[in-house]
């Protein structure tokens, strides 16, 4: 253990390289302050497969591929792929449909949050004090004894579905057959090369992988343990793709006309607190989620299924937020998600305390 | 002895948390392998202790000390 000294050093250098290539993927094709989204990226991935039919976002994001591909490949040279799963999969995938629909109301994940504040954009200043009131929503839980369950050992293959996935959708891209369906204009329409995109998620998923990388592990541990290693890789990530911005001149401040954001403060705000609560009760933002999925976490490739379904209903149902702003069965669906995310932290904090084997530890 | 097996982050590191609270000179934590062994190393070493990890074969028994 003598090299914990070197750790924050480690996820400073590494937030940092994030940073300098999530803002260089806008300019070498990516819409801007998008060179990475979670969120907009499976919800891209969703609509390549015809899970849903808004013509702007369809494209097999080779971003994701890589970033679980390199998580996979990294957990595996450090003899740290597990499969395991089986606490609260359900739970974790409802958690997973609704941290969705509140990336989709803000118009991006935690990782873009940071994107979008590193490209000036001021709407991503609601979504941030939203993110953080969510996250201590979710400390308030957690403090509590909130806990979904443990997880068990699960035969290995098991551990290896989301990779596999992954490999397959690969494929998909590069064949590209006639049911797969990608943009013509919008959003989706705008990606950087295949190579480049797919080498770009290949490298932050080793180094997400090997750093434990987490938007919302930053705040929480801050508030839990006055640990600040997580923050340290949040904000090596925001300054090295404010400095790229600046270099390249992709910087400008203000709130109007930002590329793919809409300018409802309140509900910029509220979607982030519902991805903020749901994310520290899943244990992780999108990006760690994609990352555990690939380190052989089945819950957690539940809970990007439940990702997937989520972009997929909010683009099906009219849930998802334009540059025009949200729609009002948007606003609807993130307060039904805040009460369903309420309700799954009381079940799992106050209703099953004296389970036998949940947080309860033995003296 | 806290039993964190299974148990994602942050929990392992609350359990630990709650259990150093009565302020003993030794403790025990079996932990799964990964984000969960540094995490709660960490942790024990930002509050004074030195921690020894065993390795027991994708889970580890996290001896922690003063």
């Amino acid at each position: 253990m003598t090299e914990k000294k070197n750790d924050k050093l480690f996820i400073i250098i590494a937030g940092l390289v994030i940073g300098v290539i999530a803002a260089a993927l806008a300019f070498a094709g990516n819409p801007k302050n998008m060179g990475f989204c979670i969120a907009c990226f499976l919800r891209d991935t969703a609509g390549g497969l015809g899970l849903h039919k808004a013509p702007p976002v369809q494209y097999i994001r080779p971003e994701i591929i890589g970033i679980v591909i390199g998580a996979f490949a990294a957990a595996n040279v450090k003899k740290e792929f597990g499969s395991k799963g089986g606490s609260a999969p359900m739970t974790r995938f409802a958690l997973g449909f609704f941290v969705m629909v509140g990336c989709l109301m803000f118009l991006g994940c935690p990782f873009r949050m940071i994107l979008r504040l590193a490209g000036g954009d001021l709407n991503a200043v609601f979504g941030l004090v939203g993110f953080v009131i969510g996250i201590f929503c979710g400390i308030f839980f957690l403090k509590n004894g909130y806990s979904l369950k443990r997880t068990y050992t699960l035969s290995q293959g098991e551990g290896c579905w989301m990779s596999m996935i992954e490999v397959v959708l690969l494929a998909l891209l590069l064949v590209k057959p006639a049911f797969i369906a990608f943009s013509e204009e919008g959003p989706g329409s705008m990606h950087a090369a295949i190579a480049l995109s797919l080498g770009a998620g290949l490298v932050v998923g080793v180094l997400a992988q090997r750093t434990r990388l987490c938007m919302v592990g930053g705040t929480r541990d801050l508030v839990l343990f006055k640990e600040t290693r997580l923050l340290w890789g949040f904000l090596a990530i925001l300054v090295a793709a404010f400095i790229t911005n600046i270099v390249l001149g992709g910087f400008k401040l203000g709130m109007a006309e930002q590329p793919v954001a809409h300018t409802d403060g309140l509900w910029n705000a509220l979607g982030m607190l519902l991805v903020g609560f749901a994310c520290v009760l899943l244990g992780g933002c999108p990006l760690r989620q994609l990352v555990m999925s690939g380190e052989g976490n089945a819950d957690s490739a539940v809970t990007v299924l439940g990702l997937i379904v989520g972009a997929a209903c909010c683009h099906n149902f009219g849930l998802a937020s334009s540059p025009e702003g949200p729609t009002p069965a948007g606003k609807i669906a993130v307060i039904i998600g805040i009460v369903v995310v309420l309700c799954i932290g009381i079940v799992n904090t106050y209703v099953k305390e004296k389970a036998a084997d949940t947080a309860t530890d033995a003296a | 002895m806290v039993d964190a097996r299974g148990l994602s982050c942050p929990v392992p590191v609350i359990m630990t948390q709650k259990a150093m609270k009565s302020g003993e000179d030794y403790y025990e934590v079996m932990v799964d392998t990964g984000a969960p062994v540094e995490n709660v190393t960490r942790y024990a070493q930002s509050q004074g202790y030195s921690v020894e990890a065993v390795d027991k074969g994708g889970e580890f028994l996290l001896k922690i000390s003063k």
